[in-house]
Parts: C-alpha cells; structure tokens; sequence
C-alpha cells in the first residue's frame, strides 16, 4: 500500500506523466476519430481528435484526482509549442501570399463584420437568457487567441481564466461547425472558409482548417493575428453599447 | 530541423522583447510571425532565396500537428466546471449562435467583396497545397 502510495506521489511530481497521457491519448483520440467518421458519416466533424482527447483527459483527471496544476507541469511542454507554432504560421501565409494580396480588398470588411458579430451576438444571447454579468463580459473576446482574450477580458470587467474557458469552447464550435454550416450555405472558397474559422474561432478552428487545405489554414492564421487587433479596439466599444451598466 | 527551432523561437523572442518592453497589447508570438513574414519577404526580395528547408521542415511539422497543442490548455475546463454548470445552456447557447453567426458574416462577406472568377483559383490551390495532413 505504501509503495503505491510513494509511486503516486512520484507520479503527481513528475512532467513525465502528464506529458505521456497527452501524446497518448491524442494518439487515442486521432485513431478514434478517423474510425468515429466512418462509423457515423453523418456526422464527420463530431469525430474531432481535440475534443475527444480533452474530454478523456478532464474524465482522467477527474477520475485519479490529479489536478490540473499537477497535469500542466508535464503538459506544459507540448502547450509552450504554441508559441513557435504561431510564429510557424508566418510560412503558410508567406507562401500564399499572392493570394491574400489579391483578397485583401475583401479581408478588412469581412474581419470587422465577422470580429464585431462574434462578440455582439454572444452579449445579446447570453443577457437574453439572463447570464450572470461576469459571464456576460467574459463572453465578449471569446474569438480570439488565449493571450489577447484574457488581456481584454481583465480590461471590460470579465474574469480572464472563465474567458479562456470560452475560448477554448469557442475554438471547438467552429471547428465541429464551420465546414458542414458554411458548406451547406454555398461557400466554396477555402479562403473564405479559413479566414471565417480563424476570425470567429481562432487557432483551434484553424488547426482543422490545416487538415484540409494549406489555403485555408494560411487564412485562418492571418485572421487569427488581425482578429486579435480588431478585437482589442472593437470590444471596449461593444461593451459600452451592449452591456448594461 | 534544429535550425528551424531556433529561428521560430528568435523570432517569438524578438516578439515577446518588443511586446512586454513597449508594452504592446499583442502577444509576443503573434508579433514573432509578423517578423518572421516580414523577414522572409525582405530575403526573397534582396537574394531570390524562398523558405530555408529547414524552417519550412520545422513550421510544416509543427502546424500539421497544430490540434496537439491546444489540448493541455483546453483540459483547463476543468477548471471552468463549476460556472458551466450553473449557466450552460445560456454559454452554450450564446457561444453556438454567435460562432454560427460570425463564420456565416465573415465568409460571405468576403465572398461578396472578391473579385468573381478568382473563386476557382483559390480552391484549386486550396487542393493543390492541402499536403498539411
């Protein structure tokens, strides 16, 4: 009992366990996927290897009581990648650069549109259906990249880490619903396809867009970058007009 | 493939000296790809060179594997539990209908707004280069 015991404390300590059950069980979860889009082709998106490996990761923490900070201390490793990962996103964009060159006339309206729906829409929902203000608030930059959205989320009142939740969840939405919605409407134009999952999805809605066209990704990492600016001015404003005081 | 590493984190260094030493609203490594794309413009520009190998090795590994990296911060959830649970269907309402809202705003405005005729263009290439997976 005491030697479980010792081992589990080793466990809880070490970066070893929670970087490994990461890779694992994203290894897990993208086999799963591609045998879930088979099994269900009604539904080939709900088949997504980032929701699945959340969920069964949240189940195992929950389930082994390990908690989050000890989980991060491993995971930690792979979550520090973001960072270069964005800068990476400089070589999809630099390649297809003729092509954003060619749509920019189109780029600007549809990000401030795209960026002020995003948050307008989730305030007027969210009070309709009588959310606390803090949520309200925190709802505002949930299209954005974590840094930007908890820096603006602390500015208009909102509680940053409730507003990186929504991110998170945001992020999942678009890429379940962003190819079968927009396609199902006509839109066959990667670029617009992937500049409209980065803008209101950010680089979760992106990373799908990866995986099915170099286009569409170079979109989605060019809105991610942009919506971050827009939505930094755009917010404050939306908070003024839209959330009661 | 080292050399790739090293580059992208130069780059998100320069980002994050110049982000928290002016005190800019903009993540460092979002600026980091700004320098980066600027660079690689300016190199084409001056010597004809396209993308070092090497770079292109390393930023196409990292980005084909993009979802990856955004699990350890999405179990993070499970911190948010306790005030899902108490407003989810307001947030997943809210969170749905604006997402749904948002993606149809933005492409059809750009759909709207794009020259007609280069709409075959960028499927095309959207095929052609869909190598990341």
């Amino acid at each position: 009992m005491s030697r479980l015991f010792h081992l589990w404390v080793y466990l809880e300590t070490t970066p070893l366990l929670g970087l490994t059950i990461t890779l694992a069980v994203f290894l897990f979860a993208t086999v799963a996927a591609r045998r879930g889009a088979t099994l269900l082709p009604a539904f080939p998106t709900l088949a997504n290897p980032v929701l699945i490996a959340i969920i069964l990761l949240v189940l195992f923490l929950e389930a082994s009581g390990l908690s989050y900070a000890a989980y991060f201390q491993g995971a930690q490793y792979i979550h520090f990648l973001l960072g270069p990962a964005t800068v990476a996103l400089a070589v999809p964009l630099y390649d297809h650069l003729g092509e954003i060159r060619k749509a920019l006339r189109a780029l600007f309206p549809a990000l401030l549109l795209g960026s002020a729906t995003a948050a307008a829409s989730a305030v007027v929902v969210a009070e309709a259906l009588d959310a606390p203000r803090v949520v309200v608030l925190s709802l505002l930059p949930k299209s954005v990249t974590t840094p930007i959205a908890m820096g603006i989320a602390d500015a208009v009142g909102g509680d940053p880490s409730l507003a990186a939740v929504f991110v998170l969840i945001t992020g999942l939405t678009a890429s379940l619903i962003a190819l079968p919605l927009l396609r199902a409407l006509g839109v066959r134009d990667f670029r617009a396809l992937g500049f409209a999952a980065g803008v209101s999805g950010h680089g979760l809605a992106t990373a799908e867009m990866f995986r099915h066209s170099a286009v569409a990704g170079a979109f989605g990492g060019l809105a991610i970058g942009l919506n971050g600016l827009a939505t930094s001015l755009i917010v404050p404003l939306i908070a003024r007009l839209f959330v009661p005081h | 493939m080292i050399g790739g590493l090293t580059a992208l984190l130069l780059f998100q260094l320069a980002g994050e000296v110049t982000a928290r030493g002016l005190g800019l609203p903009v993540p460092g490594p979002v600026l980091g790809m700004v320098y980066l794309f600027l660079f690689l413009f300016l190199r084409e520009r001056r010597t004809g060179k396209t993308v070092p190998q090497g770079l292109r090795q390393t930023a196409e590994g990292l980005l084909s594997h993009l979802g990856l990296l955004f699990v350890p911060a999405g179990v993070g959830v499970i911190n948010g539990l306790a005030v899902l649970a108490a407003n989810g269907a307001a947030i997943a309402v809210a969170i749905g209908v604006s997402t749904a809202l948002a993606l149809i705003v933005t492409a059809f405005t750009m759909q709207a707004l794009d020259r007609p005729g280069t709409e075959g263009a960028g499927e095309a290439a959207g095929e052609g280069g869909g190598e990341a997976r």
